[in-house]
């Protein structure tokens, strides 16, 4: 849920809370202010039939309230004693409506001048609550669906405009790499909190970097620097194994050396050209025929696949062009051929198909590899001591760089297709 | 035959020019730019082992010398550089070949051999030895004027062996020199030994007087004795 939606969420949450306590408030208010101002209204009428009585007698006999609204009776003194004003809510049938409505109504006693006691009941039509609470109901609605609206709307223009610089900033943030190596360039902002997130991104970025750096250096350094001595040390034992004055264990003992220090080399070849892909020191690219290359690589390997009894097919569905750099791209293809014919079954097969954007190698196999970890440096499988477990690596860096997609899959046949 | 070794690695040095003698080339080297270019300068060679990143100097540089006094020797950059750069540009400034650190003592023999056939023989890219003839452009192998056929990759195979005849040919030398420094795989080798296994075999049977023995564990031999 995106954030200014959250805003909202809450907001209206809050709304609707403090919305039902203040109309419960205004309800009760509104009333009271209602009985109070009608109770006046039936003092008032009060007073004023009390006084007529005084000019005009006949009314003391007026005992229903028919056209008026006043009717008074004749009560025995004893009832009076004590008698205070009582306001009370009814009901009458009225005609316009014909229905019964609420009324206020006073009931008062006084002694006339013929020193007779009369009670006097006077009634006023009161507002009907019920279309009260609706109309107030009404009100409330709409008042809140008005608000949460313009808070909708608020939210939407408004909040939208001032958390801008922050999106940005995630946008940014979420298209960048380390290894890329360029400085994010965050849009200025006038919001301080904003600033920070900036500045204390930029120092994070910056120190990760450098991080980044210094240790992609190392590894070529250490790499490049090695391979010097090895090569003398290999060279130096093979002048050595060749002076034939060896006994077979001894020449053995040599070999085993020889072995290890290869395997060394290896690893470190692999290990430099993984962080020369990576440090982007294949700059140069060109068109480069698929099909050709594939042809071409899988030519080299008929020799290997035949005495591995491993069945080679390719399939050119389409022309495949890539703009790539040419000894990358021969690596590509190179280590997923060899990985389909080295990693096989005895009469296996290897299947390769060109599709007008994309390259599949499957080869046979009995079982699906770990899809997360393949791609990985020094993956392998327990049975190839002798293997860098680079290789697929080296083709993950490669697709990386140049923003191919490689996928793996397994349906009875290990299947690695390249997206271009 | 003469060859020049510039190189300021001493031991790296050393190394080859053992390595060169071995096949009774007459070896000089240099250790540094300047004794390098006094050296181009006043002797002929018939090829010269060029180090790139020299004390002093570029190794291109004393490339570029040798092309303007217009010496014709065989040039092989070897460079710890494994840059494209350094390639493209060795080559364009009339390199014969190219070669990276770390290398094994038999790759550089035969690509010296390679460089030096192509001087000597005008083209006529063939190599004799007692009975067998290779022709390197057909690709061709005869056994005394028989034709033998080969696949690509026992041809490859025979080739170095060849080029490095009477000397010690590691089996990762081997590999490498077939399949190029890519392939990593223990496998490879019992392929290589099974293409020898092949190779000796056509020999044997086209009564070749050359023979490829097993130096256990390291590698091989091709004798002609």
């Amino acid at each position: 849920m995106r954030l200014h939606n959250y805003t909202v969420l809450y907001l209206s949450g809050a709304m609707f809370l403090v919305l039902s306590i203040w109309a419960a408030i205004f309800y009760v208010n509104m009333l009271d202010e209602i009985h109070d101002s009608i109770d006046d209204g039936l003092e008032n009428t009060k007073l004023l039939v009390i006084r007529k009585t005084i000019e005009d007698s006949t009314i003391l006999y007026k005992d229903n309230f028919f056209e008026s609204n006043y009717r008074i009776r004749e009560i025995r003194p004893h009832e009076s004693v004590a008698f205070k004003d009582v306001y009370s809510d009814t009901t009458f049938y009225t005609e316009n409506e014909k229905d019964f409505e609420p009324f206020r109504m006073l009931t008062t006693v006084f002694k006339a001048q013929n020193d007779k006691f009369y009670k006097l009941r006077i009634i006023s039509s009161m507002v009907e609550e019920d279309d009260l609470i609706e109309d107030l109901l009404y009100s409330l609605v709409s008042l809140y669906v008005v608000l949460i609206v313009s808070m909708v709307f608020v939210n939407n223009f408004l909040l939208r405009k001032i958390w801008q610089p922050f999106y940005h900033t995630i946008e940014k943030l979420r298209g960048y790499k380390i290894s890329d190596q360029e400085e994010i360039n965050f849009e200025t902002t006038r919001v301080e909190e904003f600033k920070l997130l900036q500045k204390s991104l930029d120092e994070l970025i910056k120190t990760n970097r450098e991080t980044f750096n210094a240790q992609k250096q190392f590894i070529e350094n250490a790499s490049h620097e090695l391979q010097t001595p090895l090569a003398i040390g290999i060279n130096k034992l093979e002048l050595m194994a060749e002076k034939n004055d060896f006994s077979d264990e001894q020449l053995q003992k040599i070999s085993e050396v020889i072995d290890s220090l290869e395997r060394l080399t290896r690893l470190n070849k692999s290990l430099l050209l993984l962080s020369k892909i990576e440090n982007r020191q294949f700059p140069e690219t060109e068109n480069i025929d698929m099909n050709v290359l594939v042809k071409k690589l899988a030519g080299e390997f008929e020799e290997l696949a035949g005495f591995k009894s491993v069945n080679m097919q390719i399939e050119e569905n389409a022309e495949l062009n890539i703009l790539s750099n040419k000894p990358l791209a021969e690596i590509l293809v190179t280590n997923l051929l060899k990985n389909a014919i080295f990693h096989n079954q005895q009469n296996g097969k290897v299947h390769v198909v060109l599709n007008s954007n994309s390259l599949t190698v499957e080869n046979s196999g009995t079982e699906a590899l770990d899809s997360e970890k393949i791609f990985g440096r020094f993956y392998k499988s327990p049975q190839q001591t002798q293997s860098t477990g680079l290789g697929l690596a080296i083709v993950q860096s490669i697709v990386d760089i140049y923003g191919f997609t490689i996928l793996y899959e397994f349906n009875g046949m290990h299947r690695f297709t390249v997206g271009f | 035959m003469k060859i020049l070794v510039i190189e300021d690695e001493p031991e790296l040095r050393d190394i080859l020019t053992q390595s060169l003698e071995k096949e009774n080339f007459v070896v000089e080297s240099a250790a540094d730019f300047f004794s390098a270019m006094d050296k181009v300068g006043v002797y002929d060679y018939d090829c010269i082992l060029l180090d790139i990143s020299l004390p002093g100097g570029s190794g291109l540089d004393i490339l570029k010398e040798l092309k303007r006094i217009r010496k014709n020797e065989g040039v092989i950059i070897i460079s710890a550089k494994d840059s494209v750069d350094d390639k493209v540009n060795g080559l364009a400034l009339g390199a014969d070949d190219y070669l990276t650190k770390p290398f094994h003592t038999a790759e550089l023999t035969a690509r010296v051999k390679s460089v030096l056939r192509r001087k000597q023989f005008d083209g006529q890219n063939v190599t004799r030895l007692k009975n067998i003839s290779i022709d390197f452009d057909k690709r061709e192998l005869l056994v005394s004027g028989k034709e033998v056929t080969l696949n690509r990759k026992e041809f490859d195979i025979l080739t170095f062996f060849v080029a490095n005849k009477n000397r010690l040919v590691s089996k990762t030398a081997l590999a490498e020199h077939v399949w190029g420094d890519q392939i990593d795989e223990a496998d490879s080798y019992e392929f290589i030994y099974s293409q020898i296994k092949n190779l000796r075999k056509k020999l044997k049977d086209h009564g070749s007087e050359i023979e490829i023995q097993a130096i256990y564990g390291i590698g091989y031999k091709l004798t002609d004795e």
